[in-house]
């Protein structure tokens, strides 16, 4: 398991080893939605707003 | 086999995908849509070992350009632009659907908001206002009466984009506060599961609660139908009971192109990204006979 800064407000959050480029986890402490950028090294980014066309 | 899997964002189902493929050796190129360009004669992703190209875009529009523009450099693409074009519109899905002769849900569509209200007032209260894309049972409007339906259109005439101005109006339809979702490959279901609320609103997504459930023949025989009515492909077909739970009467309100599967797979005992890779094992082999097949120029 390895740690990443949430960019939003800065808590330490461990990231499962399974990590995808493109996916989105919740701070636990703000609870921001944050995409995951990169996989090696971690790297997080503010998720994008729920746009209109999502689904299925 | 080299699988591309288009996307902007992995959920969970993209990831149950993901490791299926990776766990059975194929090798997969993710490819982001949000950083290629797709020109008239090639693209900034690299698909050029593609045996099989996965559209799994959360957005509709993306969906919908990025499997267009794939299939014209010569991608095998699932699902197709064809059928992406007709499941992404409700409108054009339910004339698909009403063309194969599916049952499905009484619709009617108008352009101006007085044409919408008579549409409205012809099906009586209560009867349904749907966005014609969109998703996950998002700005859905039950209309209750005339006093509703007349603020209703006022909103989406004064706030909404173009689209909102198509008005699509649907009769209401008594399900037995539940409806079945069908994971599908080429008609040929893989697993199907009820969504039950007290909400009018059933979807998974909506929070509908899910369990396990056993197609008939009269639903076999209609996701059969459904799918080829959209041009096939991994799907999910909606249906409710008419006439109650159990009645073995069904009409199919939508089909799903990009369909997420999480659900199911933990409502049935199915291994759905099992089931889903088995296909597209086959489809990859069949795309590669028919070249092998085809007459060189």
């Amino acid at each position: 398991m390895t740690e990443a800064e949430c960019v939003e407000c800065g808590a330490e959050l461990s990231l499962h080893d399974d990590l995808e480029a493109g996916e989105i986890i919740d701070c636990g402490t703000c609870g921001a939605e944050l995409e995951v950028i990169d996989t090696e090294p971690p790297v997080l980014d503010r998720a994008p707003e729920l746009e209109e066309d999502w689904g299925e | 086999m080299h699988v591309g899997i288009l996307y902007s964002r992995i959920r969970r189902d993209e990831k149950l995908l993901l490791s299926e493929l990776r766990n059975r050796g194929h090798d997969v190129e993710k490819i982001d849509v949000r950083k290629q360009q797709f020109s008239l004669d090639g693209t900034t992703a690299d698909i050029s070992n593609l045996d099989l190209v996965v559209d799994r875009c959360l957005a509709t529009s993306r969906s919908l350009y990025a499997t267009e523009f794939l299939e014209s450099y010569g991608a095998t693409v699932i699902n197709s632009p064809k059928t992406a074009d007709i499941c992404a519109d409700k409108a054009k899905n339910s004339l698909a659907l009403a063309n194969a002769g599916v049952p499905t849900p009484a619709t009617k569509v108008a352009f101006t908001t007085d044409a919408a209200l008579e549409a409205i007032e012809s099906f009586g209260y209560p009867c349904v206002l749907k966005p014609v894309v969109g998703s996950w049972g998002r700005l859905m409007a039950k209309i209750d009466s005339r006093n509703a339906a007349e603020a209703i259109l006022e909103h989406k005439a004064t706030l909404g984009h173009y689209e909102h101005k198509v008005f699509y109006v649907q009769e209401f339809v008594a399900k037995p506060g539940r409806d079945i979702r069908v994971l599908a490959t080429d008609g040929e279901p893989i697993a199907a599961m009820t969504r039950s609320s007290d909400h009018w609103l059933t979807n998974a997504a909506k929070g509908g609660k899910t369990a396990a459930f056993e197609l008939d023949e009269t639903a076999l025989e209609l996701v059969k139908k459904a799918s080829d009515a959209v041009g096939g492909g991994l799907l999910g077909v909606d249906l409710m009971e008419v006439g109650g739970a159990g009645s073995g009467e069904y009409t199919v309100h939508e089909v799903n192109h990009t369909v997420e599967f999480k659900a199911l797979n933990e409502a049935t005992p199915v291994d759905v990204p099992a089931k889903v890779v088995d296909w597209m094992e086959a489809k990859a082999a069949e795309t590669s006979d028919e070249k092998a097949e085809a007459p060189a120029i």
